[in-house]
């Protein structure tokens, strides 16, 4: 046997003094019960950080700021985009809205790989959490990040002049809207991540997908106007549905606002499905 | 030593498990007893982290090979995560939050109540001397405390097998005792079970109930530290090396096990670059 153990500074008569709950399991939560607290753990670790750190926050306003007072606001003169009677400025900011959600989701696929660099990943998968559980919530927490981003757009596009509605059940359905939309595009980089997994690989596929799909969509100019390859791809595109959607519900153009949501809500599932089973990947 | 399989923390039964054509475990048997601190020795690349991460879940293995008290971990993964506490060789804290949020972020995802969360975790935090640091974020702490952190999160669940890969890995001295004190502070309060990796055999000496030697993907030596020690001293005095000389080491016993070969075996550019990074984090 080994020498006697060193003597902790802490211990006292009752080693167990002070600690009487670390010697008790928590009750295991059943069922469906699951996967809302796990989604609830993720998505509360992301508002913790924004809320020690808000830098990430600013610097990326930066960006939709640019579009919406530069790109904005020149072709709000040249009324070259047919926009059904609104100001174009008004017409691009729910595409700006989606642009700057989708940014931030399509990256987060890095974030998992740092953390399975970093060894959270591996904690994070002793623990009974089912895999497709923990992309669940990393999927909405990065749905959260998008949304207090997209907040801040929205207040940027209000001072700018948009006309935005104030409705709180239409807002409602913006934040549920955005909160899909980057739960689809942060699956989709967890999927990649898990087919490439590295970082690197993962920035360029990034970078190579983003534009595409951004200047694929409806964001800054109706279908109508694009080939007809393009509209085909545009229809394809979660993106668009993003965009019909936040319309409809932002500036009371006509929209699919059902059709969108069950689109975006089939495109999220399918996501998680694909990005939970290429988790195991990363983990070795 | 023979004792019933569902009395052990830990039951592995040749458990092999390859990367491509590297057999990075390779046949290993392992027993753990329950409330014994057990260390699992060897450099780099002998295969301890894969054995962890097979006996942690990570890694999938046919069903029989690996049993946590009782419970297969390829049928009854869920149970057996309920089990462990996991500190993985990396530093694993996330550094944009503070300590009581990391710890709180493992009182969430296994199932502690609202009701006694904030307890829990400050129980946890006390339990490793960091409650007066618990509100500061994870990046201004010490290497150390990083260490005695990630043990906490650890706890808050109440394991039953606490895992450790490479504990102290970079850590200074003073640093490297005080989260072995922490660690045989929390066994002695808790019973609970302690499996831990590393390299320092010193360490696995002062610490360690019982090691087992791992080169090649298996168990190479097994027994307690003093017990292996006195077996090598027999062997050279049975060699007729003069009675009086030095004892030998945890360090001796092992180049005597492994034979040659140590240094170009020694783990792959990842296990090196993941090592110094860590080390690099700590220091």
């Amino acid at each position: 046997m080994s020498e006697a153990p060193v003597a902790p500074p802490t211990a006292s008569a009752d080693p167990a003094a002070g600690i009487a709950l670390l010697l008790r399991p928590p009750e295991p939560r059943a069922g469906w019960r699951l996967l809302p607290a796990r989604v609830v753990a993720m998505c509360a670790v992301e508002l913790q950080k924004l809320r020690h750190d808000r830098t990430e926050l600013y610097t990326r306003a930066v960006q939709p700021a640019l579009w919406l007072l530069i790109f904005g606001q020149t072709f709000t003169r040249i009324r070259a985009i047919p926009t059904g009677g609104i100001p174009y400025i008004d017409y691009m900011a729910p595409g700006i809205i989606a642009q700057s959600a989708m940014f931030i989701a399509i990256f987060y696929g890095i974030q998992i790989i740092w953390e399975r660099d970093a060894g959270i990943l591996n904690k994070l998968l002793v623990t009974p959490t089912p895999r497709s559980a923990l992309i669940t919530g990393k999927a909405f927490a990065a749905g959260i990040k998008s949304l207090v981003q997209a907040i801040v757009v929205v207040v940027i596009a209000a001072l700018l002049g948009v006309a935005l509605t104030w409705n709180p059940l239409k807002l409602l359905g913006v934040a549920a809207v955005v909160v899909l939309g980057s739960a689809f595009f942060s699956c989709l980089s967890m999927t990649i991540a898990g087919i490439v997994l590295s970082r690197d690989r993962l920035m360029g596929f990034g970078q190579a997908i983003t534009m595409p799909l951004f200047f694929g969509s409806n964001a800054l100019y109706p279908v109508s106007v694009m080939p007809g390859w393009l509209q085909a791809v545009s229809k394809a595109n979660p993106l668009s549905y993003e965009v019909d959607a936040l319309r409809g519900l932002l500036l009371g153009t006509h929209a699919h606002v059902a059709l969108d949501f069950g689109v975006l809500a089939v495109a999220a599932a399918l996501g998680i499905t694909a990005a939970s089973s290429l988790l195991g990947r990363l983990a070795r | 030593m023979t004792r019933d399989a569902n009395t052990q923390a830990v039951s592995c039964t040749g458990l092999a498990y390859s990367f491509g054509e590297t057999n990075a475990v390779d046949g290993l048997d392992l027993s753990v007893a329950e409330g014994e601190v057990f260390g699992l020795l060897g450099p780099n690349g002998a295969g301890k982290t894969t054995a962890i991460r097979c006996i942690t879940t990570l890694l999938p293995v046919p069903a029989g090979m690996v049993r946590v008290f009782g419970h297969d971990t390829a049928r009854d993964r869920m149970a057996v995560r309920r089990l462990l506490g996991y500190v993985p060789q990396q530093l694993s804290a996330d550094a944009g939050l503070t300590g009581r949020e990391n710890v709180a972020l493992f009182a969430r995802v296994f199932d502690v109540s609202r009701r006694e969360r904030d307890e829990r975790v400050a129980q946890a935090l006390t339990a490793v001397d960091l409650t007066d640091a618990a509100d500061r974020l994870a990046k201004t702490y010490s290497g150390g405390m990083i260490r005695r952190l990630e043990l906490a999160q650890a706890l808050v669940s109440a394991p039953r097998l606490l895992i450790l890969d490479e504990p102290t890995i970079g850590l200074d001295p003073i640093a490297r005792t005080g989260v072995w004190e922490h660690i045989n502070a929390v066994r002695a309060a808790t019973g609970m079970t302690v499996l831990v990796t590393t390299h320092y055999m010193d360490e696995a000496d002062q610490y360690c109930d019982r090691v087992g030697l791992m080169h090649r993907g298996r168990i190479r030596a097994l027994g307690t530290p003093a017990e292996l020690r006195e077996g090598l001293g027999e062997r050279r005095r049975a060699a007729g090396a003069a009675a009086g000389g030095p004892l030998p080491t945890l360090e001796d016993v092992f180049r005597e096990v492994a034979g040659s070969g140590l240094d170009d075996k020694s783990g792959d550019f990842r296990d090196v670059r993941s090592t110094r990074r860590t080390a690099n984090r700590v220091g």
